[in-house]
């Protein structure tokens, strides 16, 4: 049984879905970010699997992009629950649909 | 056969931690079992020989990006479970059950219907660009900082615009909470002075004295 580039995009399928539903499922932004990180590695898995099919490092560095964007993804968006929080403590993402104040 | 079993093992532990991050109640165990998932990813990269990508997974994302959720958890002290029995938004669950089969199903067909067309045109078993004496970061660091140069310093500067944007963000809410405090302290002065600080503090007594429906 030979391991073929079609398992890994399986499992990122996989994985993008169960990111996908958390994100719709749960309300804790905290938890909800955690699954948009689920989705994007999902994605990481996607490109440097299909880099390797096609023998090509494009992929590797799009992953690299990825996880800067991940990054600042993160930091402004937890900078965003951090002061939602000073306003009302445990907001959930119905809380701040207003997006204000 | 090895390469399948390491397959096999790492992809049982991704999608388990995948499945733990979402069905956790307490937002710590979710971030534990997204480390989990982290690093079942990084030894998919491995496994594809993509070594430096698998060490950058680890030391960015569990040790800087894990740990940042969970020094906001605690900062914020909402590691508390959710209550899951009420549901906020009527048919959501039962709309979000449609949603990811649909997407499953989408992206099980993309899976088996154009992979032959991605990758059919590749020739398999031959030599291999990739291999040809450099090692990963060899390759990576060549491509990264020729055909990718303008990208990357567009990075660093979505970097320092997100580092000025955070401490902005939490610095001017932290002044409005402190005028919030100073008119909850004197709320029996006559509202409106003519040295009324700016609309902040008022929008978040609006939004704490709000009732909102479903909680």
């Amino acid at each position: 049984m030979e391991l073929t580039n079609d398992w890994y995009l399986l499992l990122s399928v996989a994985m993008f879905v169960i990111g996908a539903v958390g994100l719709l499922v749960r309300r804790n932004p905290l938890v909800m970010f955690m699954c948009v990180e689920l989705m994007l590695n999902a994605v990481n898995i996607t490109f440097v699997s299909l880099g390797t099919e096609l023998n090509d490092v494009s992929g590797q560095i799009a992953v690299f992009f990825v996880l800067v964007v991940a990054a600042v993804e993160v930091v402004v968006g937890l900078a965003l629950v951090v002061a939602i929080n000073r306003h009302r403590a445990d907001a959930t993402a119905d809380d701040i649909s207003v997006l204000r104040g | 056969m090895s390469e399948v079993i390491v397959f096999a093992v790492a992809a049982a532990i991704v999608l388990s931690g995948a499945v733990g991050v979402v069905a956790s109640r307490n937002p710590v165990h979710s971030a534990l079992f997204l480390i989990q998932t982290l690093f079942g990813v990084a030894v998919l990269f491995v496994l594809q020989e993509a070594h430096f990508l698998a060490a950058v997974q680890i030391v960015v994302y569990a040790g800087a990006i894990v740990i940042l959720f969970l020094f906001v958890i605690m900062l914020l002290g909402v590691d508390t479970a959710d209550d899951w029995s009420v549901e906020p938004l009527a048919g959501q669950r039962p709309l979000t059950v449609i949603v990811g089969a649909a997407l499953l199903g989408l992206g099980l067909a993309l899976v088996v219907v154009a992979t032959d067309t991605l990758t059919g045109a590749v020739q398999r078993g031959g030599e291999r660009a990739l291999d040809n004496g450099f090692t990963d970061i060899e390759r990576i660091g060549r491509v990264l900082f020729t055909d990718y140069a303008l990208s990357f310093e567009i990075t660093a500067a979505l970097l320092t615009v997100a580092v000025i944007g955070a401490v902005m963000l939490t610095r001017r809410l932290l002044r409005s909470e402190m005028l919030t405090d100073l008119e909850t302290a004197s709320m029996d002065l006559p509202p409106a002075s003519p040295s009324a600080p700016d609309p902040d503090g008022s929008n978040a007594e609006t939004l704490d004295s709000k009732q909102v429906p479903g909680r």
